[in-house]
């Protein structure tokens, strides 16, 4: 396999509290826009176009078919989909890439969180026999994650209440953030509880937004862009549905796919897709990552998690950094499912 | 209010359906369990017992066949608090999130636990089921868990009657759907009684209702209105009766292509016999009264047949 695949262009939306329509589509048109200019492409230059989202956000059967008006799917395109994190639509275009059936991808995820209840719509992500019919909402499953590493010993909600501030002030550059903002552990830990043991500062915002993030091969890639972000590394990995089954403090498919995806120590940054403060925290210690590793530059999906978008978004955040120049190796990872149930890393490099 | 500067429309929109699924031979056995009020654990070829069961060992890829009980009374391994109970979960009062280890199993089942106050939960707390007053095979025969390490006195179960071989959950959900600034203008020119198409500012086309361009993937920037008759594109006779039909079976729903349009629309149509519309047929549009129109494509009853000879076929051939 010596196909090498890179990404060379990356455009987002701000994440708002309520935006556009349950559609999408009008959402996704200046990003996909900015997305293409940024790589130099036009849109009929695009050999596969992957997607992530989900109808259960817009509470519509087949709300990514009305999306593909924004990607002008006619005449017909090779055109693909993901009930999931457009960060898996992005592992679906790579893959297609590196077997050859494609020289460009453009990927793209969106989600309208704010049309429904955020927390009671996903646990119908659960397992359907046991668990989803109590409706255990996400906020309290991502708390009896968070008690486990408390009682552990493991964290502290301190070190929790660090993580938000970190993120809160690296977010301040970061235009397409939805929370930012100078404040201290002290002020976030004097609040009360949301979902014992989590306070509002631990949980990401619920937010609407849209990313896309374009791919390209070889020598395709070196003439659209004079810096491409290189994948040289990217693997998912899954653990068990049901929540009892596993180590939830543990994060072993977060571990796995760094493995597999051979993450390396040396990294300048790493984009982690955590959407509760703990679970930044149990990441660094599944993925390896030493102090010196840069966490979340972007403020991270604590300061802005648009449903279906946020994975895609860490690896553009990621991409973008070595693209600039700002980074030559980071990591960006993407989470799915419960209390981070399915896990996907992939490593970015400057360079060839 | 000037049209082009209203906010978009946005309405409530309710969604709701009964998940019903069947249950093969361990979860089968666990639901049946539960309606005997008895808890099955799934053990593994590792001797671990899990609850609920798993259908297939992990670690041999094996159906998991032996089914053994475990007890009513469990150990808190992790727990949150839940102030304001969303609807649909167990308890409609304050409660406890729990992953609970019933004696006797390696693993942790998520459930409520009444305790009535945050302070009275801790890790490690034991706890009891509380059975459901009528169970019938479902996880919601667990009502909940409450603080006690004694199980729960509940009236012996009735005498075991046939296996539960599927489950029922209602699944109740709310939005608000929200139009698009096109679509929105699109719906208030509606309510006025008029049609309005939106055209691609790249190829031109026409497009009623109002869309991102397909052929583009741009929005539609200038206002047309269009004719309320057009041509009958393609159609079908319904002869199958379904819930929430409002007709009677048969009828015919068809494509109209808007004289002015360059999509068309789908439209009953009505005032003449089914096996008498064609394609090429001349149609228009039969409003309701003025009075009962909304921001809604029902002030169109349905289009007729318009009484003018058919449409050549070149004319809608590009459409089809
Ligand atoms: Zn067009």
């Amino acid at each position: 396999m010596n196909r090498r695949v890179a990404v060379i262009g990356f455009a987002q939306s701000p994440c708002l509290s309520e935006a556009g329509t349950t559609s999408g589509v009008e959402t996704l048109v200046p990003v996909l826009r900015d997305a293409l200019a940024g790589a130099g492409l036009h849109r009929r230059e695009v050999d596969f176009w992957c997607s992530g989202s989900s109808d259960y956000l817009a509470g519509r059967a087949f709300s990514f078919v009305n999306a593909v008006d924004a990607i002008g799917a006619f005449p017909p395109i090779c055109e693909s989909h993901v009930e999931m994190d457009a960060a898996w639509a992005f592992y679906e275009a790579y893959v297609k890439i590196l077997a050859g059936e494609a020289e460009t991808a453009l990927v793209y995820g969106f989600g309208k969180s704010s049309a429904g209840r955020l927390r009671r719509v996903l646990a119908l992500q659960l397992d359907p026999y046991a668990t989803a019919p109590l409706w255990p909402d996400s906020v309290s499953i991502a708390a009896l994650q968070a008690r486990l590493a408390l009682d552990a010993g493991i964290l502290s909600e301190r070190d929790m209440a660090e993580v938000a501030v970190r993120s809160r002030a690296d977010a301040a550059t970061n235009p397409y953030a939805q929370v930012a903002g100078e404040t201290t552990a002290e002020r976030l830990l004097a609040e009360p509880y949301l979902a014992d043991p989590l306070r509002v500062h631990d949980c990401a915002p619920v937010g609407d937004g849209a990313a896309a993030l374009v791919l390209a091969a070889d020598d395709r890639a070196r003439r659209q862009h004079e810096r491409p972000a290189w994948i040289t590394g990217a693997a998912h990995r899954i653990d068990p549905q049901t929540l009892g089954e596993r180590d939830l403090t543990a994060v072993p498919s977060a571990t796995a796919a760094a493995a597999a995806a051979e993450l390396p120590a040396d990294l300048d940054a790493a984009e982690l897709h955590a959407p509760f403060t703990h679970q930044e925290l149990l990441l660094r210690t599944a993925l390896g990552l030493g102090d010196g590793v840069r966490i979340n530059p972007s403020g991270g999906a604590l300061c802005g998690n648009p449903m279906f978008s946020a994975g895609l978004n860490r690896i553009g955040a990621a991409a973008t950094l070595v693209m600039s120049g700002q980074a030559g190796r980071v990591a960006a990872h993407a989470t799915s499912g419960p209390a981070l149930q399915q896990n996907l890393v992939c490593v970015l490099e400057a360079g060839r | 209010m000037d049209i082009a500067q209203a906010p978009p429309l946005s309405a409530p929109m309710d969604i709701a359906f009964d998940y019903t699924r069947s249950l093969g031979p361990v979860l089968g056995r666990f639901m049946t369990g539960l309606r005997d009020r008895r808890v099955y654990g799934g053990r593994t070829s590792d001797g671990r017992v899990h609850v609920p069961p798993l259908e297939y060992d992990p670690l041999t890829h094996a159906p998991v066949t032996d089914l053994v009980e475990v007890s009513p009374t469990g150990t808190v391994v992790s727990w949150s608090w839940m102030s304001r109970p969303l609807e649909g979960q167990p308890l409609d009062l304050p409660f406890g999130w729990a992953l609970i280890r019933l004696d006797g199993a390696d693993t942790a089942l998520l459930h409520a636990v009444d305790a009535g106050d945050p302070g009275r939960m801790r890790t490690g707390m034991r706890v009891r089921i509380r059975w459901a007053a009528e169970p019938v095979g479902h996880i919601r025969d667990i009502a909940c868990f409450e603080p006690g390490d004694t199980p729960f006195s509940a009236s012996p179960a009735a005498a075991a009657s046939t296996p539960v071989t599927t489950m029922t959950t209602p699944i109740r959900l709310h939005y608000r759907h929200t139009t698009s600034a096109e679509e929105s203008r699109y719906l208030r020119a509606l309510a006025e009684g008029r049609l309005l198409g939106q055209r691609c500012p790249v190829c031109r086309k026409v497009y009623v209702p109002p869309r991102v361009c397909p052929a583009d993937g741009v929005p539609p920037d200038e206002e047309v209105a269009v004719a309320d008759r057009g041509t009958v594109t393609t159609f079908c006779v319904v002869n199958v009766p379904f819930a929430g039909q409002r007709l009677d079976p048969p009828y015919v729903v068809a494509q109209v292509l808007l004289d002015g349009a360059d999509i068309p629309l789908p439209h009953l149509i009505v005032g003449c016999p089914a096996e008498e519309v064609r394609m090429g047929m001349r149609v228009a549009a039969v409003w309701r009264e003025p009075e009962r129109w909304s921001t809604t494509p029902e002030n169109i009853a349905h289009f007729a047949p318009a009484g003018e000879p058919d449409a050549p076929y070149e004319s809608y051939a590009d459409h089809l």
